[in-house]
């Protein structure tokens, strides 16, 4: 039988050190919506939508309640809006209709977020393609909780130099276009390369196609759990230090499990993953950055940082696959800037820059997440940043993504604030030496070779 | 059989244990092992219960032992024994 100090240990990772579950997210598959008509094709969304997740906050809800467990997002993701759109959808308005629609579904069943607003294009791109892209500016501003995210690389296929620069310009767009609202647009705008179908965390969620007709994935969190636990390891070997945060990840994780289950059978959707990531929040104490500190370093920017970050996620991985029966998603430790409040503090003290980010980003997942850049930052600046981003996910078989913030009006020294779970973040300073060149190139950077590996 | 974990903690004073098993006997809920200390006048309580033959729902007895410990002037926490299976045992 459970024991006293069990159950302390449980509690005080609740109270104490904030675990909770990061999100329950339903993913819907809206194929069967499609059809020649937008309207008809909007009513088929916004009838399954609310029809399938009727129900997934009240049961988020009642988990949490019976177990105590903060479950801190309900959300949903759907199959990406490019390929339901397609056949209705002749000029990017339209698609902005059906953002409307699935804003209207999410707010309808209390989700926070709802995710899918995409377009898969690593290879090339359909008129739809082009057309959701181009729509995107517009539907972020038009809805509150709609999520956007683009897959313009692959492995497999090599890199979509033309929507890379095209989404230089339509992140600069979005920026402009939320500007009165500290550019929140491009807050929900992921750029992806090997996206996976079942990652449950937003921006970048979307139901792949490859997915059931609706299925429940689970995003665990809990850095101060892993923070707490390596307090009491102090100055050991790494031994004792990838065995501390295995242990705990392994912990962390089986919560995950037992709600991912739990919602799964009172929900009547199969279970699908649970994405095993460390994600933090702006609040004291839930912070990755807190964790590398405890590693070791004086901040996440030193030398040092992302090796101390490879053991992190690593160890997470190795503690957390034994506990769940099926993993997915992203599957590491998030390092979003404006999210953490000791990622920001790194950047204010000159700590962390975008370039140790992206070094950063080659040991973990997910990339550039949550960077505020000058608002006068070019388009094809921004698709620099992305195109060197895609090409590590490329080359390194990984998922990478890139969420940047081009702050209209502002500059380096200055601060953003989005507010909630977002955060607020320093602008940080960005290369100036020109890439337009490079990115004006037209075509696709081809698929890298599997053999030879160094 | 369905368990669940009582936790009561708060400062000490008469008729915690008295109040919390009378409302516990008379929702039907078996007690199946109590643990209890007092540190510094921190009252401390671990019981494992058998919630198999409750009428009443979960949620509803959560909230009713919610109430109760802030009546007592305590906290009381009732979760599924589940949460700490899943954690501690392989």
């Amino acid at each position: 039988m459970i024991n006293p100090s069990e159950v302390m240990e449980t509690n005080r990772m609740i109270t104490d050190s904030k675990l909770d579950v990061r999100t329950i997210t339903l993913g819907i598959s809206l194929l069967s919506c499609i059809d020649s008509d937008l309207k008809t094709c909007c009513d088929k969304i916004y009838d399954k939508i609310t029809a399938l997740a009727g129900k997934l906050v009240e049961t988020g809800e009642a988990i949490e309640k019976e177990y105590k467990i903060p479950i801190v997002n309900k959300r949903i993701s759907v199959t990406p809006i490019a390929l339901i759109g397609g056949a209705c959808c002749k000029k990017p308005e339209d698609f902005v209709e059906i953002a409307k629609t699935l804003d209207r579904a999410a707010k309808k069943v209390g989700v926070n977020f709802l995710g899918g607003y995409s377009a898969l294009v690593s290879k090339g791109m359909t008129e739809a393609d082009r057309n959701l892209i181009l729509s995107i500016p517009e539907a972020l501003k038009s809805t509150e909780v709609v999520c956007s995210s683009v897959n313009v690389g692959s492995t497999k296929t090599g890199i979509n130099m033309d929507a890379v620069r095209l989404l230089g310009q339509v992140i600069k767009k979005t920026a402009e276009e939320t500007k009165g609202d500290s550019c929140i647009g491009c807050a929900k705008l992921v750029v992806f390369c090997n996206a996976p179908d079942d990652n449950p965390f937003m921006a970048g969620a979307f139901h792949g196609v490859t997915e059931a007709d609706a299925v429940i994935n689970v995003g665990v969190s809990g850095p101060g759990v892993v923070k707490t636990a390596l307090e009491a390891v102090r100055g050991e070997s790494f031994e004792i230090l990838c065995e501390t945060i295995k242990k705990t990840a392994f912990k962390i994780t089986r919560v995950g499990q037992l709600v991912a289950k739990e919602a799964s059978e009172m929900l009547g959707v199969p279970f699908g993953i649970v994405d095993l990531s460390l994600a933090p929040t702006p609040a004291v104490g839930d912070s990755v950055a807190d964790i590398l500190k405890e590693i070791g370093l004086e901040q996440p920017g030193a030398p040092g940082t992302t090796a101390a970050l490879a053991i992190l996620n690593d160890q997470v991985k190795k503690g957390g696959v034994m506990a769940s029966s099926y993993v997915g998603g992203l599957s590491g430790a998030f390092i979003p800037v404006s999210e953490d409040r000791g990622m920001i503090e790194a950047v204010e003290k000159g700590a962390l820059t975008i370039e140790k980010l992206e070094a950063m980003t080659c040991v973990c997942s997910v990339g550039l997440d949550m960077i505020a850049v000058p608002g006068d930052t070019s388009e094809t600046t921004i698709s620099g940043i992305i195109a060197d981003e895609m090409a590590i996910g490329m080359i390194n078989q990984k998922t990478t993504a890139v969420r940047l913030i081009p702050v209209i009006g502002k500059k380096v020294g200055d601060n953003v604030e989005f507010g909630g779970l977002l955060g607020y973040a320093p602008i940080m300073p960005v290369n100036s030496f020109d890439c337009s060149t490079f990115i004006n190139r037209e075509g696709r950077i081809p698929a890298p070779i599997h053999s030879f590996k160094n | 059989m369905k368990r669940a974990v009582i936790t009561v903690v708060g400062k000490d004073c008469v008729g915690i244990i008295a109040r919390t098993c009378t409302y516990l006997a008379e929702n039907r809920i078996n007690i199946l092992d109590i643990s209890q200390t007092i540190v510094k006048e921190f009252f401390n309580m671990m019981m494992i219960v058998d919630v198999t033959d409750i009428d009443k729902d979960f949620l509803v007895l959560a909230n009713e032992l919610e109430a109760l410990g802030q009546d007592i002037g305590v906290s009381v926490k009732i979760q599924r024994e589940d949460i700490f299976d899943m954690m501690h045992r392989i």
